[in-house]
């Protein structure tokens, strides 16, 4: 599925992306690259796309839980629960996600 | 290692003895038949929820079994004995402690004017409590909230989303004088009248009678009105008598040094209880907030186990009212600069700035994706001490993640 454009983010940005009823967060790391994980914090249904990120850690806006959102794993309470991640790949300009 | 509460403070404490690597006994101690459960919810989701508005737990019955926390329900601590450190339980059972920590946290305040005994009033702090508002609160009921703060608001909030017909009687001048300042507060007022919502401020209240099974409450000017609930929401006292019993220091909340230790080296505690002094703020506080009392309690269990680390973070509120949300990071003092930064329709934020520069507080209203980040950058800003040009703030052009640097 495409997801964004190659430039459609900056480094440690995030982007909200909506496909059939779900919701995912996009994110950029500091080197670049692209990840996907589910959008809505595992705690409670906030989005994380309005959260802070710090090098590999996305943070919750509304409760500070956290996540690597390379894997999707909790890093910090209150969430406790693994989000999904999904596989990325670019294809010359886009921004691909396997949902 | 003895907790007394189970509140936010008490498990978020519990869990982190287990993180940071005790393998001691660990003892928590609640007084309500339940397991822990998260307060924030009860003055919104559990008041408006359709269906099932069950207690959001803060910790599973299997993960206390996987950290080996022994909790005990429905118990309150009559005593302590801090030369042979044990405490005694209602029930008379006596513990020994190596390291007691105290997250007794706080109870409404009651009103001081007159109360007839068959009036209906309520206050919110537990589940039990907010079962009982919910069940009053319908289409077409009088509410009255006495007291403009965030319980009383966010009270106010679900009651009229529900249907009933609701006002708030506040004796200040304005709504939330203590932790919001006036552009803000003044915000959140037309929000709540936009509602439906009636607000008088500058009211007293000087008593309330019973009257055919409903609360008549009385203002100073005569003026009555009539509900089928009085919501009482003027604040909290800290749960302070156990401690003051046991000969620690008291003011304003159990009183602690920055490593969050009481005046007995092997007594803690933290959460709504305990003042603290902050080195950020130059002052002693006490704080009543979901965030404070778990990371404090967190904090705590690190120092029981002697990691000696000043307690430090940034203050930090939050209330939902309606579809928006306020967040304050810092504490904001009349004599700081607000400095306002347009966020379109989306929202309203404050940055405020101390006569050095430094940034001190910050605080916004509405939607959450439009004021999140930017609250949570101020906060690591005013953690940073950084002093961020005020025309910087205000642009709303200028990335404030970019003045980090």
């Amino acid at each position: 599925m495409a997801a964004c454009a190659l430039d459609a983010l900056e480094s440690e940005e995030t982007l909200r992306f909506d496909h059939e009823g779900r919701t995912f967060v996009i994110t950029r790391s500091p080197e670049g690259d692209y990840f996907a994980i589910d959008g809505h914090c595992s705690h409670e249904k906030v989005h994380l796309a309005d959260g802070v990120v710090d090098g590999y850690i996305i943070e919750c806006p509304k409760h500070f839980g956290t996540f690597d959102y390379r894997t999707g794993e909790s890093q910090a309470p209150p969430a406790c629960i693994d989000l999904r991640s999904y596989e990325v790949k670019v294809e010359g300009n886009t921004v691909f996600i396997k949902i | 290692m003895v907790i007394v509460g189970a509140g936010e403070a008490g498990t978020a404490a519990a869990v982190a003895l287990r993180e940071c690597g005790w393998r001691g006994p660990v003892i928590l101690i609640g007084n309500e038949v339940m397991l822990p459960y998260e307060r924030p919810p009860l003055s919104k989701a559990i008041l408006v929820e359709e269906m099932n508005p069950g207690p959001k737990l803060l910790v599973t019955p299997e993960r206390l079994a996987e950290l080996a926390i022994d909790y005990l329900q429905g118990r309150n601590v009559e005593w302590i004995d801090r030369a042979a450190h044990t405490v005694t339980l209602s029930d008379g059972a006596q513990l020994a402690y190596e390291r007691l920590l105290l997250t007794t946290g706080a109870r409404p305040r009651k009103l001081s004017v007159p109360v007839a005994p068959e009036s209906r009033i309520a206050t919110l702090r537990t589940y039990a409590d907010a079962l009982a508002i919910r069940q009053i609160i319908r289409r077409g009921c009088e509410v009255v909230v006495i007291g403009g703060g965030f319980i009383g608001l966010e009270v106010a909030a679900s009651a009229v989303s529900r249907g009933a017909s609701v006002t708030v009687v506040e004796a200040g001048p304005r709504l939330l004088t203590r932790a919001v300042p006036a552009p803000v507060a003044e915000l959140i007022r037309a929000k709540h009248e936009r509602a439906g919502v009636r607000i008088e401020s500058g009211a007293m209240v000087e008593g309330i009678d019973a009257h055919e099974g409903r609360s008549k409450v009385v203002l100073a000017d005569g003026r009555t009105h009539l509900a089928d609930l009085v919501l009482v929401g003027i604040g909290v006292v800290p749960n302070v008598e156990l401690a003051q019993a046991a000969g620690l220091a008291v003011d304003n909340g159990i009183a602690l040094d920055e490593t969050l230790t009481t005046s007995d080296p092997h007594v803690f505690a933290a959460g709504d209880c305990c003042s603290f002094p902050h080195r950020l703020y130059g002052a002693r506080m006490r704080l009543e907030a979901w965030r404070n009392a778990w990371q404090q309690g967190a904090a705590a269990a690190a120092n029981m186990l002697g990691a000696n680390r000043p307690y430090e973070n940034v203050p930090w509120f939050w209330s939902d009212q309606y579809d928006e949300t306020l967040q304050i990071a810092g504490l904001c003092r009349e004599e700081n600069v607000p400095v306002a930064r347009n966020l379109g329709a989306k929202g309203h934020l404050f940055f405020y700035l101390a006569a050095d520069g430094r940034l001190v507080a910050a605080c916004a209203f509405g939607s959450l994706g439009a004021i999140a980040k930017e609250i949570r950058l101020a906060e690591i800003m005013i953690v940073r001490g950084l002093a961020p040009k005020a025309e910087a703030l205000a642009n709303p052009a200028v990335n404030i993640k970019s003045l980090l640097i």
